[in-house]
Parts: structure tokens; C-alpha cells; sequence
């Protein structure tokens, strides 16, 4: 623990009052996330205890507000606070998935493409190349009008987490794996792995236990970037319709529900998991932002 | 097999496609273009002695030591390791725990993410040499063995400075306990007093082990201290390969004599040195006959027309007509 506070990373970051701020922002928000069941007034799905009497409250400061609900109702009387709580949970959840996702895939096709060089990498870069046409948005409608056509419905509503996670995964791979060949097309030439190889060490070990090590820097930086981007692209898929299913709504969902009533006067219901879903991409890109100019030796 | 040829090179050659890619090729209407890095080369390196390969840069010294490790194949020819073919050698482990390699940089030998004590583990895992406990008392002993401590095992390569981390990696390549060392340019990373301390440190190892060593260097007087014979390379080729006292007292190939005249000395300051014109020729498209041929002063029509052999004269095999014809004494 003393090593980290010692560390230049972490006086970077004491330094840097934008990145402190965002970093309170994206705990508190992550933490809310994470303990909804604890911390929410209110449990939208315990269908239970909503009474459409409650429908459509505005926030608790208005004229016709209830302190029972801070952030005023939905179109169901689900208490909005509780509904962003639980929506952030998901919303996080299936972009950390989908992240992790990426980057597995990505950074073992760029360590292979990388080290192996030659008929390997070209194959692999140019199905990088070719998915890199695709907007990713455009790539994870696709999966996902593919498996909603293929499977039963009640089949693909138990599996629709998964088939976003998988979508939003796929689409947004070859940034990983190029960021990651280029760094294994430099540690491969050092000489440690010529050391390595001398001694007769196996490929896959080689490229595991030696190289992986030494290239992970940027795809930490990449992953975190990717984080916001990941959540931004469930909450347009759950917009479109074609993201989680409504039973779990995400932020998204929340969007799109109260984007039906922002004519009619219901602005909160739209605005506020907006404003959430802002703040959590905002202030995890900027820590992004951050974390690779303080990775970056040259910008030291 | 025999002692006294321990290390074989027969023939050795290794080339290189620098080709452009085919539809750049297609355009520009040219054929493929190959470097021939390495282009026949033949030594032996007796049990418990040290070959040298000096020469300029880029005249092949470091693809030999390469392929003398098999981390690339020849071309052409044949490398012999103790009797038995390398490829097939470095196939069984018993065997390629024999061999091992020193390298120029000492900053990227040394993976930076693994503290020193997995670093000189690696071989004795690899090779299943210890278990347990038993691995970390032998990198103590190997950490020890050059001269630094067994306990520096638990920090990481970047707290040593040069001659430290060329120190661990001498320590890596000896937990195998190898017979034959490649030492590619070791200490010219280094600071010309830890040089010295490299050198002594491996002269020392050599005599208490009996190691084996293809050394490779620019540096002749770094050469002049460590080696028992000497390979002068040229664009590819060996000119001259002589015992070292042979080579530095009684210098034959052109090449090699203007490389001695080139050495800086302090008695003889104010001696006019006879500078080698021109540049070394592109291994891409090498000169006709000797390679040496463009820049020597001896070269005549033979010289431009027909390759040269290795002959014996004396202990000294040269590649070299004007040596040959005995017109070397004119100069």
C-alpha cells in the first residue's frame, strides 16, 4: 500500500483536481450501482409494492412532489432514484462484460497476430480491418437481429443480457488487438524472449509469461476508454429496443420510457437517468483520459 | 566425439527476402531481392577455448551467433554441436541445456516485469534441473558466481545499473551449468572500466568451468583479450581466421591490416595511417570475385573476377589471392 501512494501514479493523480473530482463522481456512482439493494428507498421490481396511484410524481423540490420519492415516478409509480440505482447496476455490468470480453478476445488475437508474424498476422488484421468498417453500433444491431431471429423468444429473453455483452464485445475487439500487436511486434524482437527462446521456452508461455506482462500499459488505458464507450452502447442499444430486456431496465431503458413523456411534461424521466448515464461515462472516460497521459512516459 | 572439434560452422550461409511487397513488385517490374547476411562460413571452436568473429557492423557476426544457437537456421550448410547436427540437437532438451547465449543490451535482456530470481531461474526450471527450495539455492550460487548476492534475487533488473545486469545475465546463462556460451557483443553496451570486469569475470568462468566461446565483437582489443583464435568478417564472409597472437603479430588479409592500422595507440601518435577508401559494399548486391575487392590496394583482375578460398598459411587460413601469389609483400 505504501508503494502505491509513493508511486508517480499516484502523484499524478493528487495533482490532477479534474481527475479527483471525476474519480469521487465515478465511486459514488459505481458504489450506488454496486449496493442498489442496500442504498435504494425503493425496490422497482418488487412489482409488490409499486401502486400506479403513484405514477408520474414529479421530483421531491416541485409543488406536487412526495419526499417519498426524491427524483419523482415513472409511468408505472416505480420511484425514479431507486429505478437509476438499479439501472446503473446493469448498465455497468453489461459494459464491464462486454469489455472484459473485448479484451480478452482482442488481446489474444493481437498477442498471436504479433509474435507470429506473417501469414498469422496478416489473416488476423485483415478480419480486423474488415470489422473496423463496420460501425460498432451497426455490428451489434447485427448480432443481435441475428439471435433474436434464430432463437424462440422466451430463449432469447432469458439470454439477452448475454447477447448484448456478446454484441457490444464483438463490435469493438480489434482496437484491443492492434494496440496490443503493435507493443508484441516491439517486445518480441528483445532480447529476453530471444533468452527465452534459447533456452527452448514453448511459444504460448513465451508470449503468456513474458510478453503479456510487458504489454498490458495501454490496454488498461483502452479498457477504461472503453468502459464508457461500452455503456454508452448498451444505453443506445436498450433505446433502440434491442438491448436488455424491459423486465431489467438499464439506463437506457429509462430513456426511452421517459422519452415517450417529455412532450407531455414528465421531463424527470428522461432527464435524470440521462444526467446519471453522463456523469458515469464522463467521469470514467476522463479517468481514462488521465490514466493514459500518466502512463505515458513521453508526457511525463 | 572429439574434443578439438566441438563447435563445427561447415558452410554456413543465411539469406534474407527484403523483397517489396509483390504488387509493388509487379509495378516497379523488379525481381526479389535477397540479403545474403551470411555467405559461407566455415570455423571450429576446440573444447574450452574462444573464437572470435570481429568486423564491421552489419557483416554477419550476429546472424552466426544466432544461428550457432538455432534461434535461426541456416540457409545453407550445417552447424555441428558436439557430433550431432544442431537441429536435431536442440530438439532434446538434455542437449540444448548445453548451449546458451549472452546478449548485447543489457537493458532488454532482462524482461523488466520479473524480479532477478525468476530471471536466472528460468533455465533451471525450464530444464527441470531443481525442485523447490533447491531452485532458489542454486540461483543463489549462480547469482553468487558473478560476483553478485544472493539476496539481490528479489528486486527487479532496473535497480542495477549495466555491468550488474550484464552480471544476471551471465548468471541466467550459467544456472543451465552449459558447455558452449554465444556471447554476442557483450560489453559494448558498457562502460569501458566495467568492461574489463565483464571480460575478467568470463575468462575466470571459463577457466573453473572449461566453457566453450563464440564471442562476437567490433572491438579488437576487447577481441585481443579474451579470444584463442580470431575470425575477421567481411560482408558476410570470414577473410581471415588466425590464433589471436598470430593475427595481431603477423596480420595478412589487406583487411585485416587496415583494421590493426586503425587501432588507436598511444606510443606510436604521430604514425601516418593509410585510411581504407570507400564504403562497405551493400550485402544486397555484392561485388563480383572478393568482396574486399573495391576498397584494396593489393586487388588486381583475379581479384575482381574469381572468390577467393580459405588457405592455410601457416596457422593463419586466409581468403586472399594477392596472399597467395605472395603479393602481399609489395606494400
Amino acid at each position: 500500500m505504501r508503494r502505491f501512494f509513493d508511486s508517480d501514479l499516484w502523484y499524478s493523480f493528487s495533482r490532477n483536481p479534474v481527475t479527483i473530482v471525476s474519480a469521487i463522481v465515478a465511486i459514488l456512482l459505481v458504489a450506488g450501482a454496486v449496493l442498489a439493494p442496500v442504498v435504494a428507498p425503493h425496490n422497482p421490481f418488487d412489482l409488490a409494492s409499486l401502486n400506479l396511484m403513484d405514477a408520474f410524481k414529479p421530483p421531491a423540490w416541485t409543488a406536487d412532489g412526495d419526499r417519498e420519492y426524491p427524483l419523482g415516478t415513472d409511468d408505472q409509480g416505480r420511484d425514479l432514484f431507486s429505478a437509476i440505482l438499479y439501472g446503473a447496476r446493469i448498465s455497468l455490468l453489461v459494459g464491464a462484460a462486454a469489455v472484459l470480453f473485448s479484451t480478452s478476445l482482442g488481446v489474444v488475437v493481437g498477442l498471436a497476430a504479433g509474435y507470429f508474424g506473417g501469414f498469422v498476422d496478416s489473416a488476423l488484421m485483415r478480419i480486423a480491418d474488415i470489422q473496423l468498417t463496420f460501425p460498432s453500433i451497426l455490428v451489434a444491431l447485427l448480432v443481435d437481429g441475428v439471435v433474436r431471429a434464430a432463437l424462440p423468444r422466451e430463449v432469447h429473453d432469458q439470454i439477452a443480457l448475454y447477447v448484448v455483452i456478446f454484441a457490444i464485445g464483438i463490435s469493438n475487439w480489434p482496437q484491443f488487438a492492434r494496440t496490443v500487436r503493435g507493443s508484441t511486434l516491439v517486445e518480441r524482437n528483445k532480447e529476453y524472449v530471444q533468452a527465452a527462446r534459447v533456452i527452448g521456452i514453448s511459444s504460448p508461455r513465451i508470449i503468456f509469461s513474458h510478453v503479456l506482462p510487458n504489454v498490458t500499459g495501454p490496454v488498461l488505458v483502452i479498457a477504461t476508454l472503453n468502459l464508457g464507450f461500452a455503456v454508452l452502447a448498451e444505453a443506445t442499444l436498450s433505446f433502440l429496443g434491442v438491448g436488455v430486456p424491459p423486465t431489467q431496465p438499464s439506463l437506457g431503458t429509462l430513456i426511452r420510457i421517459g422519452n415517450d413523456f417529455l412532450f407531455s411534461g414528465e421531463w424527470w424521466i428522461t432527464i435524470f437517468p440521462g444526467a446519471a448515464l453522463v456523469l458515469l461515462v464522463l467521469s470514467v472516460n476522463l479517468l481514462g483520459d488521465w490514466l493514459r497521459d500518466a502512463l505515458n512516459p513521453r508526457l511525463r | 566425439m572429439s574434443d578439438a572439434r566441438f563447435i563445427e560452422a561447415l558452410d554456413i550461409a543465411r539469406y534474407f527476402d527484403v523483397s517489396r511487397p509483390l504488387v509493388q513488385r509487379l509495378i516497379a517490374r523488379e525481381g526479389r531481392r535477397t540479403l545474403k547476411a551470411v555467405d559461407g562460413v566455415s570455423f571450429t571452436i576446440p573444447k574450452g577455448t574462444t573464437l572470435s568473429l570481429v568486423g564491421e557492423s552489419g557483416c554477419g557476426k550476429s546472424t552466426i551467433a544466432r544461428m550457432m544457437v538455432g534461434l535461426y537456421r541456416p540457409t545453407r550448410g550445417e552447424v555441428v554441436f558436439d557430433g550431432r547436427d544442431l537441429a536435431e540437437a536442440r530438439g532434446q532438451a538434455a542437449q540444448r541445456r548445453r548451449m546458451q547465449m549472452i546478449f548485447q543490451d543489457p537493458y532488454a535482456s532482462l524482461n523488466p516485469r520479473w524480479r532477478v530470481r525468476d530471471i536466472v531461474a528460468e533455465p533451471i526450471r525450464a530444464f527441470h534441473i531443481a525442485r523447490g527450495d533447491e531452485v532458489m539455492e542454486r540461483v543463489g550460487e549462480a547469482l553468487t558466481q558473478v560476483g553478485l548476492s544472493p539476496l539481490d534475487g528479489q528486486k527487479f533488473p532496473h535497480e542495477f545499473s549495466g555491468g550488474q545486469r550484464q552480471r544476471i545475465s551471465i548468471a541466467r546463462a550459467l544456472s543451465s551449468s552449459p558447455e558452449f556460451l554465444v556471447c554476442d557483443e557483450p560489453t559494448s553496451a558498457l562502460d569501458v572500466s566495467v568492461q574489463a570486469q565483464i571480460l575478467n569475470l568470463m575468462k575466470e568462468l571459463q577457466q573453473r568451468l572449461g566453457l566453450t566461446y563464440l564471442f562476437i565483437s567490433h572491438n579488437l582489443a576487447v577481441v585481443r583479450q579474451v579470444s584463442d583464435r580470431i575470425g575477421v568478417m567481411y560482408l558476410g564472409r570470414i577473410v581471415e581466421n588466425a590464433p589471436s597472437e598470430v593475427l595481431f603479430g603477423a596480420p595478412r588479409h589487406p583487411y585485416t591490416r587496415a583494421l590493426m592500422e586503425a587501432i588507436p595507440d598511444l606510443e606510436m601518435t604521430g604514425r601516418i595511417r593509410v585510411p581504407v577508401g570507400g564504403e562497405v559494399p551493400s550485402p544486397i548486391d555484392p561485388p563480383s570475385g572478393c568482396p574486399f575487392h573495391p576498397r584494396c590496394p593489393l586487388a588486381n583482375d583475379r581479384c575482381r573476377a574469381v572468390r577467393p578460398e580459405m588457405l592455410a598459411a601457416g596457422a593463419t587460413l586466409v581468403a586472399c589471392h594477392a596472399v597467395e601469389e605472395g603479393r602481399e609483400a609489395q606494400r
